[in-house]
């Protein structure tokens, strides 16, 4: 049986988070009725020139910062020439033999926790064309142009990936890179981040690549790494069966799980690429590279390590908390008002995690608030509520039951007892209740005491509802159990 | 009126000799005599440029009156103007109204020139006789069985005819410089970057550049001062500050070096066209200016590298017009590909065409560098030659074009007609302003003078022809043409 190594190679358009788009004053905000959010210049009118948004060529530089990558002094913008109806000028502005960000690195940290780098061969400013809209038209096709212009960043990694997985964590940590950045929504499902995924299959050992297939415009995380799999099956039985990989474009159908090729005529294209005679050479010194790294945030694997050295975590619990950016605030709201950062790290990962991928949820949707998570855990901390009735609070604030974890656990009287003397009258009716076990905890050794005590716990805490203190429980009913 | 200049009918408005209601309503009626024979314009917009001019009598009356209050100008038909049909020559934009002002018409407008129409060109400004407009040929008032000159023919035509003291035109590789020779007028092509292009229809963008034609250097000062300067919508566009063009008009000719490119006095130049500009040179040095002969050694290479620049840029500028957001599109398409195909073939001119299919030809895979590559190539030689030839002289000389004003259908032959920008292309490839001013005969067609000089030399170009206008009276002559209209 002939061993497969799978060899992937992924071109992501982020959509920048600039006010207007990349070439013109319009707006870029998603989800405007169609064609209200474009000008003359979106609209490619006769006459009309672009003009250069200063944001998105800060917004590249700074990614071209985050990924280590070399920022060249010159870089230009070229026409990409095709026919296409949502794109009103006949031509696409983007850059090809110069493009703003060189070649760079980015690291993936794997679910063993094993990190490796992928290399970035560039990445390029361009505008974005409109949407075509094929239903409700009676068999004609509709044009909106909101999107026409809006700027892309778009980002083409050398085929460094082996796997699916391997290729859902570049993407995730690119989009970790961009959120921290502040250049991107990242919203994948209103196509802030789109994926070209070219796929290939060679046998283990082979050093030259197999032909490729490019999966055009795939969208979520899940789908890129199921158009993956589809594929690389798909190549890999096509092979075996004598036959040969197309090299061509083809889309996944989420809906059937598998990629189609794409009518080859499409693929007969030559885009024509010339510089754009209508804008200037973009010329960067390093004055101005400087003062965009001077303006960096603290990036996701900084992040990591600042967790990891400054916080104590893990490097698990650091790795999968600066994995997002909303993860990462979220666990230092958190930590800010517990002023503890393992506790924090516990319950962001356990009880908040597992709520959230119950219900499907993404960290910036939790109902319950960083502030309120902090409030809880101090209360665990002072020891007002035990450990169990912390999460009885934490559902209750999920649920909307109150504002703040100090509201439920007075409104349900989860406050925990440590006054003794109540907790010595509950121990003593347990002792009158239970003759028969206290009789044999007290013919009992040492090792099998340990043990049967924990009947005698249960009760009380039983009879206290839960509110009295364990430790205290515990201690309290030892003396008075060895004592006679 | 139609004989006297912009400058002077500003100061006719001003002294109150006339209204501007007046000056443009007589305008309007003498287009409306003279054009059908003529037909320099495609649309005249009578209504709103009275409705103007009755707003730049009030303005001046309140003392709020700009430098071009009241007078009534022409633009060629490739500048937007808001609400008005912006056809560029072209039976694709025919139904095209413009959504938005190009900055020039905005600039114009708010120095308060009325514009009275617009004007007939070579369609999308590709073509050197204005015979190449879905329009129909305009006619050159000097011999109306002449062609104007192209792209900006029209304007020419219409200046020349006295039907406006003034016009806008635009020049990609002579547009504005060959028609003004040919028909008797001065016409000036402004350095690249000095106007404006938003809102100018594009052909070939790293060419193309707006400027004026009027009877006078001094009027084509007075209107570059209006329409130059930096503009945030084109970043091709220069910042840097405008002079008082007008000011500086009587600057002194004495030691003035002048060079005459060797090239430009070759074979394939009209006799009796080279005769007027030696004796224009004459005029010169009695003026004080010392002539020397210089070399621009790559000036053979324009024609084809600007063959191959302005086509590529036009095969993507033209893109946009397919028929699905305005302009032509076909009766009943099939699907997508017949929209197009049927669009395009239907909506652009045979010459139009020929100019996207060799720029989509030498952008191709496997011809780009080839042809585009070593076109860029030669242009910096070219800019070079320049560059060089101004270390040595204050502004190069030379006719204008190789011949005068050619019969209409004369040009059957489209590399015969290419080869008609012989001495003005090379200008555009530079980047470099040119001016052409009146300078004798050729039978009874008028030779232009070109005057050449380094990049945002303006200033001094317009003050050299100006003293030139100053000796001669070439740019006085009236053709008979309309002569007894009112």
């Amino acid at each position: 049986m002939m061993q497969w190594e799978t060899v992937i190679g992924l071109e992501v358009h982020v959509q920048l988070a600039t006010q207007s788009k990349i070439f013109s004053g319009a707006s870029t905000a998603f989800g405007a009725e169609p064609n209200t959010q474009a000008c003359a210049v979106d609209l490619g009118m006769p006459g009309v020139l672009p003009v250069l948004n200063e944001n998105a060529v800060a917004m590249a530089v700074k990614f071209g910062l985050a990924i280590d990558a070399e920022i060249p002094e010159t870089s230009l913008f070229e026409r990409k020439n095709y026919f296409y109806p949502d794109l009103p000028k006949g031509y696409q502005t983007s850059q090809m033999a110069q493009p703003i960000v060189g070649p760079g690195n980015v690291e993936i940290t794997l679910d063993d926790g094993s990190v490796r780098t992928i290399r970035i061969h560039h990445a390029h400013l361009e505008e974005d064309a409109g949407k075509s809209l094929h239903e409700d038209y009676h068999g004609m096709t509709g044009i909106d142009l909101n999107r026409a212009g809006t700027p892309l960043l778009e980002i083409v990694s050398e085929p460094d990936m082996r796997s699916a997985k391997e290729a859902v964590a570049y993407i995730k940590a690119l989009h970790a890179i961009v959120t921290y950045l502040g250049i991107s929504d990242g919203n994948m499902a209103e196509g802030s981040m789109r994926c070209d995924v070219n796929v290939s299959v060679r046998p283990k050992g082979q050093a030259a690549f197999g032909t490729r297939a490019e999966i055009k415009n795939v969208n979520s995380f899940r789908f890129v790494e199921k158009a993956i799999a589809f594929e690389v099956e798909r190549q890999i039985e096509l092979i075996e069966d004598g036959g040969k990989v197309l090299q061509e474009t083809r889309l996944f159908d989420p809906e059937r799980d598998e990629t189609r090729g794409m009518r080859t005529k499409e693929e007969a294209n030559d885009y024509r690429y010339f510089p754009c005679p209508d804008l200037l050479p973009v010329t960067l010194d390093s004055a101005y590279v400087d003062h965009q790294r001077a303006r960096m945030p603290e990036l996701p694997s900084e992040k990591r390590h600042r967790f990891e050295n400054q916080l104590g975590l893990s490097a698990y619990d650091a790795g999968v908390l600066a994995s997002s950016r909303a993860m990462a605030e979220y666990f230092e709201a958190v930590k800010e008002t517990c002023d503890d950062a393992k506790q924090a790290a516990n319950w962001v990962q356990g009880e908040l995690s597992a709520n959230l991928n119950r219900e499907n949820l993404e960290i910036g949707d939790s109902p319950v608030t960083a502030e309120q998570l902090g409030g809880l855990i101090q209360r665990v901390m002072d020891d007002t509520i035990s450990g169990k009735a912390a999460k009885q609070v934490f559902q209750a604030l999920w649920d909307g039951e109150a504002n703040s974890a100090d509201a439920i656990i007075d409104a349900r009287g989860l406050k925990q007892v440590t006054d003794t003397g109540a907790i010595e009258g509950m121990i003593d009716q347990v002792i009158a209740d239970s003759p028969v076990q206290v009789a044999q905890y007290r013919e009992a050794d040492e090792a099998k005491r340990g043990k049967m005590i924990g009947y005698f716990v249960g009760q009380v805490m039983k009879a206290s509802r839960g509110t009295a203190n364990p430790q205290q429980v515990n201690s309290l009913l030892k003396q008075k159990l060895d004592d006679t | 009126m139609h004989d006297k200049t912009l400058t002077e009918l500003a100061d006719g408005l001003e002294a109150g000799e006339f209204s501007s209601r007046e000056l443009c309503q007589a305008a309007l009626e003498r287009i409306e005599h003279l054009d059908g024979e003529l037909n320099s314009f495609i649309t005249v917009t009578s209504e709103q440029a009275l409705a103007n001019a009755d707003a730049a009598d009030a303005a001046r009356k309140a003392g709020d009156a700009g430098p071009l209050a009241g007078l009534p100008l022409a633009l060629k038909d490739i500048f937007c103007t808001q609400g008005v049909r912006t056809s560029c020559g072209s039976k694709m934009l025919d139904d095209f109204v413009s959504p938005y002002d190009a900055t020039l018409v905005e600039k114009l407008r708010q120095a308060g020139a009325v514009n009275i129409g617009k004007t007939n060109m070579d369609e999308f400004a590709m073509g050197s006789s204005n015979e190449n407009s879905f329009y129909g040929p305009v006619k050159n008032p000097w011999d109306l069985s002449a062609v104007p000159g192209g792209s900006s023919g029209g304007s020419a035509a219409a200046v020349a005819a006295g039907l406006v003291p003034a016009a806008l035109g635009t020049d990609t590789g002579g547009s504005i410089r060959q028609p003004a020779a040919f028909c008797g007028i001065t016409g000036l092509k402004p350095t690249y970057g000095r106007v404006s292009r938003y809102g100018m229809v594009a052909y070939a963008s790293s060419l193309d550049q707006g400027g004026p034609l009027a009877r006078t250097a001094a009027d084509c000062a007075l209107l570059l001062e209006t329409i130059a300067g930096h503009d945030v919508r084109d970043s091709t566009s220069v910042a840097r500050v405008v002079p008082n063009y007008t000011a500086e008009l009587d600057t002194s000719l004495s030691g003035l070096k002048i060079g005459l490119p060797k090239e430009y006095f070759g074979d394939g130049l009209d006799p009796e066209v080279e005769t007027a500009v030696r004796e224009a040179i004459k005029v010169y040095e009695s003026l004080g200016a010392k002539v020397c002969e210089v070399s621009l050694p790559h000036t053979h290479l324009a024609i084809p590298a600007y063959y191959v620049i302005a086509p590529a840029e036009a095969s993507s500028n033209l893109s946009r017009y397919d028929g699905v957001r305005f302009g032509h599109r076909c009766d009943d398409p099939t699907d997508l590909e017949d929209l197009y195909k049927r669009t395009r073939a239907e909506g652009f001119g045979e010459e139009v065409k020929r100019r996207i299919l060799i720029g989509t030809h030498t952008l191709s895979e496997g011809f780009f560098d080839a042809y585009y590559l070593k076109a860029q190539q030669v242009r910096r030689l070219i800019r070079q030659d320049f560059l060089d030839a101004f270390d040595e002289v204050d502004v190069l000389m030379g006719p204008t074009a190789p011949t005068p004003a050619f019969d209409l259908g004369a040009q059957k032959d489209p590399v015969s007609m290419y080869l008609q920008d012989i001495y003005t292309i090379a200008v555009n490839l530079a980047g470099i302003p040119g001016i052409s001013v009146p300078a004798g005969f050729a039978g009874n067609r008028p030779v232009g003078l070109q005057v050449l000089a380094p990049h945002f030399a303006e200033a001094q170009l317009l003050g050299v022809a100006h003293q030139f206008q100053q000796a001669t009276d070439w740019h006085l002559k009236r053709p008979a043409f309309g002569k007894e209209t009112a």
